[in-house]
């Protein structure tokens, strides 16, 4: 049951189309959440854009991201790590005369700890980047370098079904431009 | 005509809320390509400077550290004066930008590009100074926490091991700060090149293509790199002034160092942005986007952090005048009275009297002025540097090392040299990369104008019933 199910909404194309204003693409996604296209959900929405507009989780809802936890354990880690590899090392100088000193200084490890943890913070916090954001991966050829000027791109996978109410959509909304790819 | 009235020195808007996006585009990246001749003149200063010193560290090398007339007491001078210099100068950039963006101040977005890179390329040339210092230049690894063959790590306990941490992580972060903010510009950098650029951009971009999973994990990361920036940046200038407060020589061993430093630090960092934004806005035609009214709010900053630093000094001066160790008395009399006096009152001069020249409006609106008077502040800020560490060194607690001593020509050569290297760096890092964040300038656009038409509409709506222009321009069909 659920494999024929599956079957009736093969997403079979990729379309981009592009805009020339933020608040058109914005109606074409709460469009789409007005479900005006059946079967498409905002969640099969990609939105591309020259600048950042947080303002479009209005409709695409909010979207989880990692990157606090990233930062927050690799600063943890950076902390408890650095510690314990200064405090290793200078366990090694037990051979040598402390003059009266400790062994393992906690103010001194203190200020060097404190760095490694932001040190590890600000490296795991890019690692979060690239893994959440996708960064670094083989994507897809629909862009338009007009994306990166002042157009707003709208990337969905429709079925065959879907295409005509989309593009609709789309026109009602003055698509610049439409380009498509299909799916393998 | 028009366009020119809006350029003067009258303008009173940060930016041009009207100008294309596209125009943003084609002005950043005809940036990168053609330069006033200006920008070639500088980079042949640079690269003289740089030349020279390193002839002078080769003479070094054959002569050693006694070419540069260091001696038993005076074991440091200019080069850990000049290397406390740049370390403050890198505060300003990474600093400053990451407290303004977290307070959403969005004039920083077309500035804060060339700021960050001031800050990478100031640490960079900070970091051949105790290098050089070293005197055997190849040991310098020997700083690095690892254990060597003998079984040895470096003393955790000093402030010089501190320093390195310290300073490597400052680098890396400021590095990795600066690269991520400029991810969106490097995409369309690789959308507009060809050749080796459009290769090179490839790389540095990562595959960005604006997707809205990318600024969201862009907003977030750049949020949390500015979180851990700002205390790590205190702490850097905090740690590099315990190299001091932690010995016991008269003049160093004062409580109130790291946040003079700091506040040192922040001021020199403010006069260079100053001086830089004058350079970029004339090297690159930037007049749209590097204009009046954000210089005018840099030099009140700067005036500010001036104010801070002089009363920290006076702070200083009070705490040693008041307190009962003798020797940091005599240290602080020679100073204003003894052979460094000169350089002591030009320090207090350039860096407590002259910033008050900012209060006046015609200076801060006065280009040529103003790029002198930067500059003067950033002698002030040096000066500052050299009167901490050698009258300090040519009055310690022995009487039989008291001794006042001139730098050599190796020095000198150092110190100018370290300018060659530090704006040939910079020179070359504007010219391949955009030191305008275009995203940022569109987005400081959109917000601006969204913000001021909704308020209007919104006012103009509830107030008389007559729609706001934004209205007006979506029924004439307008963008």
């Amino acid at each position: 049951m659920a494999g024929s199910s599956k079957k009736t909404v093969a997403k079979t194309r990729r379309v981009l189309g592009l805009f020339g204003d933020f608040d058109q693409a914005f109606e074409v996604i709460a469009g789409i959440r007005r479900y005006q296209v059946p079967g498409l959900t905002v969640d099969d929405v990609t939105l591309k854009s020259p600048i950042e507009h947080p303002e479009i989780e209005d409709v695409l809802g909010e979207r989880p991201t990692d990157i606090p936890k990233f930062a927050f354990w690799g600063g943890l880690f950076g902390l408890v790590f650095g510690f314990f590899f200064l405090a290793g090392a200078q366990a090694t100088f037990l051979v040598q005369p402390q003059g009266g000193k400790p062994v393992i200084t906690i103010p001194s490890n203190v200020v060097l700890a404190y760095e490694m943890m932001i040190l590890f913070g600000v490296l795991t916090t890019l690692a979060g980047f690239i893994i959440g954001a996708r960064l670094m991966r083989r994507s897809s050829g629909l862009y338009d370098t007009a994306i990166s000027v002042d157009q707003i791109g709208i990337v969905i996978e429709v079925s065959d079904k879907q295409y005509q109410p989309l593009t609709d959509l789309f026109k009602k909304h003055n698509v610049i431009e439409m380009h498509e790819e299909a799916l393998s | 005509m028009s366009d020119q009235k809006h350029l003067t020195q009258e303008q009173t808007k940060d930016i041009d809320e009207n100008i294309a996006w596209a125009s943003i585009n084609a002005d950043v990246l005809r940036s990168m390509e053609n330069p006033r001749r200006g920008y070639w003149v500088a980079m042949a200063v640079s690269v003289c400077l740089f030349g020279i010193m390193i002839y002078a560290e080769v003479y070094q090398y054959m002569y050693g550290m006694g070419a540069a007339l260091l001696n038993t007491s005076h074991m440091w001078d200019l080069y850990i004066s000049t290397f406390v210099f740049w370390i403050g100068m890198s505060h300003s950039g990474t600093l400053l930008s990451a407290i303004l963006h977290l307070v959403h101040a969005d004039w920083r977005k077309p500035i804060y590009r060339f700021a960050e890179a001031m800050t990478t390329f100031s640490l960079m040339t900070a970091g051949i100074f105790p290098v050089i210092h070293l005197g055997r230049v190849w040991n310098f690894y020997w700083v690095m926490p690892y254990m060597t063959d003998r079984g040895l790590w470096p003393n955790f306990r000093s402030p010089l091991i501190w320093d390195a941490f310290a300073i490597t992580a400052y680098l890396t972060s400021s590095v990795l700060f600066l690269y991520i903010g400029m991810i969106p510009d490097l995409a369309i950098c690789r959308d507009n090149a060809k050749g080796w650029r459009k290769t090179l951009y490839s790389w540095l971009s990562l595959g960005w293509r604006g997707d809205d999973r990318q600024w969201r994990n862009f907003r977030f990361t750049y949020l949390m790199i500015a979180c851990f920036l700002i205390p790590l940046a205190v702490s850097v200038h905090s740690i590099v002034s315990m190299d001091f407060a932690m010995s016991i020589m008269p003049g160093w061993h004062v409580t109130t160092f790291p946040p003079y430093f700091v506040a040192g630090a922040l001021y020199s960092g403010c006069a260079a942005i100053i001086t830089l934004f004058i350079l970029l806005r004339y090297f690159f035609k930037f007049e749209h986007y590097m204009t009046f009214p954000i210089l005018d709010k840099v030099c009140k900053l700067t005036f500010v952090i001036a104010m801070v630093w002089t009363y920290l000094n006076l702070v200083e001066f009070a705490s040693v005048w008041y307190g009962h160790d003798i020797p940091s008395k005599e240290v602080l009399i020679a100073k204003a009275t003894g052979p460094y006096s000169p350089f002591f009152w030009g320090m207090m001069t350039f860096g407590s009297v002259l910033p008050f020249s900012l209060l006046f409006k015609w200076v801060r609106r006065n280009m040529y002025v103003l790029f002198f008077a930067s500059i003067f502040l950033n002698v002030g800020m040096w000066l500052e540097r050299w009167m901490i560490v050698t009258p300090t060194l040519s009055l310690g607690y022995h009487p039989q090392a008291f001794n006042v001593m001139w730098p050599g020509w190796t020095e000198w050569a150092m110190v100018g040299g370290s300018f060659g290297w530090f704006g040939m760096l910079f020179l070359i890092f504007v010219k391949v990369f955009p030191c305008v964040s275009m995203y940022e300038v569109k987005e400081m656009v959109f917000h601006r104008k969204r913000t001021i038409y909704d308020d209007v509409d919104e006012m103009m709506t509830l107030h008389s019933g007559v729609p706001g222009p934004k209205a007006q321009t979506q029924n004439s069909g307008g963008a």
